[in-house]
């Protein structure tokens, strides 16, 4: 009996990772409102636990297990790809312009820094071929960047996974850090919210950290930061991955 | 229609991945280079163009919000295929990059905010 009902699971695997998304979701986002007060955004939390669940398998992490092989295609670059440019329709050229001069240089300057700052990470810390480098240095733009910029370079899962986790480790210090560092960088008003959201750039970082800080300010926020993921994944696998090449 | 959404999108999707792809051969690398950024550059010029012309009807929006709002789930997805046990080792590269990021881009924040602030344009709370 319960192997039949493994073999209709594994036969619709797709279907029952869409479920095992849902519940995953599900209870990250109850602990973090009910647990954690909403001090870590679910949305990391939720992709910490998947990191956390890629430890039960191997080389393909949880996909490794063959009852939970569909998250490898609801998780593989095809769909993940396709999703990150549908992400694209909330960002309005004309709501760019309101975001002003400033908010448009954050944006530029905010991927640019992140990216060289993640590179001399890795860079210091012992990688040293361009793709590796270049994939780390988007993972330190945003969780998304990384993984696409890694996929679309061809780097190795494991450099890939190290993206994700210094994309989510920028989500959860924005989330957790903002409120306490706000005054001192003069985070009061939506100017400076918008170039707040333009130079982090992670979407649920900086809406979190804003709330956390003054509501009011998160919708200036998340302006900018729409069109940070998209500028990452425009650059960074592009203009960036060759200044890196050409340095190293 | 809601098909005309998801098909529009597709349509942005394999435009800006062949880009990236001709574009990666053209400069001798063996992948895809900015594609992903060229179709959402794409889609974003696209809708924006659309809308000062009527817009997308609210089912064929539809069709592409769904799969926007299906990223996160996505995302989760990915991490939980990710090959972990070898990226331990890497544990202190994520930590180290996130953290130097994000402080990089705090420092900046008083910075940049002097750039053209007109309070006209921008209501001011303070």
């Amino acid at each position: 009996m319960s192997e039949l009902i493994e073999e209709v699971l594994i036969k619709n695997g797709l279907l029952f990772a869409f479920l095992c998304v849902g519940l995953l979701m599900w209870v990250c986002f109850w602990l973090a409102k009910h647990l954690l007060g909403n001090r870590i955004p679910g949305v990391a939390l939720a992709i910490v636990a998947g990191l956390g669940l890629a430890f039960l398998g191997g080389k393909r992490g949880l996909a490794d297990v063959p009852l939970f092989g569909g998250l490898a295609l609801l998780g593989g670059s095809m769909l993940r790809d396709f999703a990150v440019v549908a992400t694209a329709m909330g960002a309005d050229l004309d709501k760019i312009r309101s975001a002003g001069l400033a908010g448009t240089v954050a944006l530029f300057v905010g991927v640019l820094l992140s990216f060289v700052l993640g590179v001399a990470v890795a860079f210091t810390l012992g990688y040293t071929d361009p793709v590796s480098l270049t994939t780390i240095g988007a993972g330190a733009c945003t969780y998304i960047v990384g993984p696409v910029t890694g996929g679309a370079l061809g780097a190795s899962s494991e450099v890939i996974a190290i993206s994700i986790a210094a994309g989510v480790v920028k989500t959860i210090v924005t989330t957790v850090a903002t409120p306490l560092v706000a005054r001192s960088i003069g985070l009061n008003n939506p100017h400076s919210a918008a170039v707040f959201g333009g130079l982090i750039g992670t979407t649920s970082g900086v809406a979190a950290g804003l709330a956390a800080t003054d509501t009011r300010l998160v919708p200036y926020g998340a302006l900018t930061a729409t069109f940070y993921t998209g500028l990452g994944c425009l650059l960074c696998p592009s203009v960036l991955f060759l200044l890196v090449v050409w340095v190293v | 229609m809601t098909i005309y959404g998801v098909a529009l999108l597709a349509f942005c999707f394999l435009v800006g991945k062949i880009t990236g792809t001709l574009l990666g051969v053209a400069m001798g690398i063996d992948g895809d280079v900015g594609g992903v950024g060229f179709a959402m550059l794409l889609l974003v010029v696209g809708n924006t163009y659309l809308k000062r012309h009527g817009g997308l009807s609210t089912a064929t929006a539809g069709g592409i919000l769904f799969w926007s709002a299906m990223y996160i789930p996505i995302i989760v997805a990915m991490a939980a295929v990710q090959n972990v046990r070898a990226a331990l080792t890497g544990g202190w590269v994520a930590l180290l990059a996130g953290v130097v990021a994000t402080v990089g881009g705090f420092l900046l924040v008083p910075a940049l905010s002097r750039i053209g602030r007109s309070p006209a344009e921008v209501p001011n709370h303070e």
